[in-house]
């Protein structure tokens, strides 16, 4: 094997500039297949990230709605049919029932990663003789910040002040530019009962979708709960984080049932956003293969050339005693170095680009964290490269290869 | 005759080629070659030497009857297996010299011996260089094989056939592409190689100088053997 590998190699060797031609080939395709999966899966990252981040598993909360079962079919039996019209909401607190004691069980299952309360309120901002119809966020500011990154999409102020001082604020980017509130100065808030109270802006929100900014706005549960005169207990949601995201859909049923409150899992709360990513992978892969197929060719070319070229080589090894497979085996680790050399080069050169791509300032007001392009410099890319790139050789190389090993060397020799 | 004697025996070898239209060009062949004997065969262009020449090669596999090589049948035996016995007991001399151009003088006499991998590269390339220098060779080991002249080329290319120390050695119109005096040189180098180390050589020529010198000449005409 030493002996074929050395003869492939000088081969190799006097075709050099045609071998390389094929190796950048290859490069050029790994590079870019690298890049471009870098890259696109970067963006998708950070496209779902935008909700997957900011959004729970699974949402225990108390829909506004009316009873199922009205008074009269408790007093008719199954064989009437009764037309209730325009039935009302009965008048029931948003709150989530023995809230505590879902938490706590919550906590034990094993496949909850974090469980967060939350109270959300109506509220209005007076700002000279205008009020401003916003919804204040009551959170658990440590676990927002652990779970849902709730840091990253501060444009100003500490989470930790919101976290430690009473009746602060978080306002959200528009909010606060409407307000021309900045950090340190305190806003009037009342809330839909109409209590009032003066709260400190300790922060500044910005998720990415405009609107949202406009009416969204934080505050610590505790501060919250004080506003509207409701004990710690008072929660109107439990945002649910699980280890696996894809049980969503299946716990959020049971524990719709379990506790008897609404459950919202994030696959059905936002099923376009897997679509999106899958069709952006599928595309992006399909491009890379196609590279890797048009490299493919080229080696192919280069190959069948060289046989041709070196019909005389190929007469000359059979007849002093190198077998059919032999040649079959030279002219396929001629393929297989150009494969490798190509391939490792173009790994090099895609981790090269990813990162200059990396590097390049991408600035967007929907993405405040975000400074430059995002890249995905997962191993799993680079796998598969190298993986497709001797696999397009090696069948590159193969059926040149198979040319080479049946060669009859009495017609060569003869026919000269 | 002793059978254990013969290099190679041949017995009622057939071969026609069917395209366009089937010619027989070989006839019920039957020959026989000596451990040690200088054998050369001549004849008409297009009697059929080369042809049989190549069926002995045991690179031509189309034909009907046996060819024993070594006290080995090879009829019908394996690619593989016909690869190792011209690697091991078959040499080569070409007219054309069949050089390979990529490498150098001395790793075109190594491949051979490499390929049979009975003893180590650094003994393969003692070899290949003693033999170099018992054809005067030595000083041009290092060079790249299109670098010779003609002459030097064939000189390299019996070095070649003679490295795995084969039974016999074949020769394809050795001295065609030569002048006269190095015809002279490769005619002397195949003597010393019959008479010194006791090969047998089987040359197809149609040189009748040559032929007349060689110790046994085989005439054929028209697919037979008509003298020899």
């Amino acid at each position: 094997m030493r002996l074929l590998l050395s003869i492939s190699l000088t081969l190799l060797r006097a075709k050099l500039r045609q071998s390389i031609v094929a190796a950048v080939g290859v490069m050029f395709s790994i590079t870019m297949f690298v890049t471009l999966l870098g890259f696109m899966n970067g963006l998708n990252d950070l496209l779902d990230g935008l909700i997957l981040n900011r959004t729970p598993h699974i949402r225990l909360h108390n829909e506004l709605k009316a009873s199922p079962t009205q008074p009269i079919d408790r007093t008719t039996d199954s064989t009437t049919h009764n037309f209730v019209r325009n039935v009302k909401p009965k008048d029931e607190l948003p709150r989530l029932r023995n809230a505590q004691a879902i938490m706590d069980a919550l906590k034990k299952d094993p496949r909850v990663l974090a469980v967060s309360p939350r109270l959300v309120a109506q509220v209005f901002f007076n700002v000279g003789t205008v009020d401003l119809n916003a919804q204040v966020n009551g959170i658990d500011v440590t676990q927002e910040v652990l779970y849902y990154r709730f840091a990253d999409y501060l444009t100003e102020g500490d989470p930790h002040d919101l976290a430690t001082s009473a009746n602060t604020i978080v306002l959200g980017k528009g909010l606060a530019d409407m307000m021309e509130a900045s950090i340190g100065e305190s806003v009037q808030v009342t809330t839909a009962s109409g209590e009032r109270a003066m709260l400190r802006v300790s922060g500044i929100f910005q998720s990415g979708i405009a609107d949202a900014d406009k009416v969204q706005c934080y505050a610590n549960i505790k501060t919250v709960q004080k506003l509207l005169g409701r004990p710690s207990s008072y929660f109107t949601d439990i945002n649910v984080k699980l280890h696996d995201l894809l049980e969503a859909p299946v716990m959020a049923q049971e524990l719709s049932r379990r506790f008897d409150v609404d459950a919202l899992d994030i696959q059905t709360a936002n099923a376009q956003f897997e679509t999106g990513s899958d069709v952006r992978n599928i595309i992006s892969y399909a491009v890379g293969v196609v590279l890797l197929i048009v490299a493919g060719f080229g080696i192919y070319n280069i190959l069948n050339m060289m046989i041709y070229e070196k019909l005389d080589a190929i007469a000359i090894l059979k007849a002093t005693g190198f077998s059919g497979s032999d040649v079959r085996r030279i002219f396929l680790l001629l393929s297989m170095i150009i494969g490798i050399a190509g391939g490792v080069s173009g790994l090099i050169g895609g981790f090269a680009l990813q990162n200059i791509i990396d590097n390049i300032p991408f600035v967007t007001a929907a993405l405040p964290t975000v400074k430059t392009f995002p890249i995905d410099y997962s191993p799993k890319y680079y796998i598969i490269a190298v993986t497709f790139a001797l696999l397009t050789t090696w069948v590159a190389g193969w059926f040149p290869a198979r040319k080479a090993s049946q060669v009859d060397p009495v017609e060569i020799i003869r026919g000269k | 005759m002793n059978a254990t004697s013969n290099i190679l025996e041949v017995t009622k070898v057939n071969k026609s080629f069917h395209d366009p239209v089937t010619v027989t060009v070989l006839k019920d062949v039957s020959m026989a070659v000596k451990r040690g004997e200088f054998v050369s065969v001549t004849g008409k262009s297009g009697c059929g030497k080369s042809t049989l020449l190549y069926i002995l090669s045991t690179m031509d596999t189309d034909y009907e009857g046996q060819v024993i090589i070594d006290g080995e049948p090879t009829f019908g035996l394996s690619g593989e297996r016909l690869s190792q016995i011209r690697n091991e007991k078959i040499g080569f001399v070409f007219q054309f010299h069949y050089l390979l151009n990529e490498f150098s003088v001395l790793k075109n006499v190594m491949l051979p011996g490499l390929k049979l991998g009975r003893s180590t590269e650094s003994e393969v390339e003692a070899r290949a260089m003693e033999l170099l220098r018992e054809l005067q060779m030595e000083d041009h080991a290092l060079k790249m094989a299109n670098q010779l002249s003609g002459g030097q080329k064939q000189r390299v290319a019996i070095a070649r056939s003679m490295i795995n120390d084969p039974m016999i050695i074949m020769g394809d119109e050795p001295t065609g592409n030569l002048d006269k005096k190095n015809s002279q040189i490769v005619f002397d180098i195949f003597q010393k190689i019959a008479s010194e180390h006791k090969r047998c050589l089987l040359v197809v020529t149609h040189d009748n100088d040559f032929a007349a010198r060689t110790d046994r000449t085989i005439v054929m005409d028209d697919g037979r053997i008509v003298e020899g």
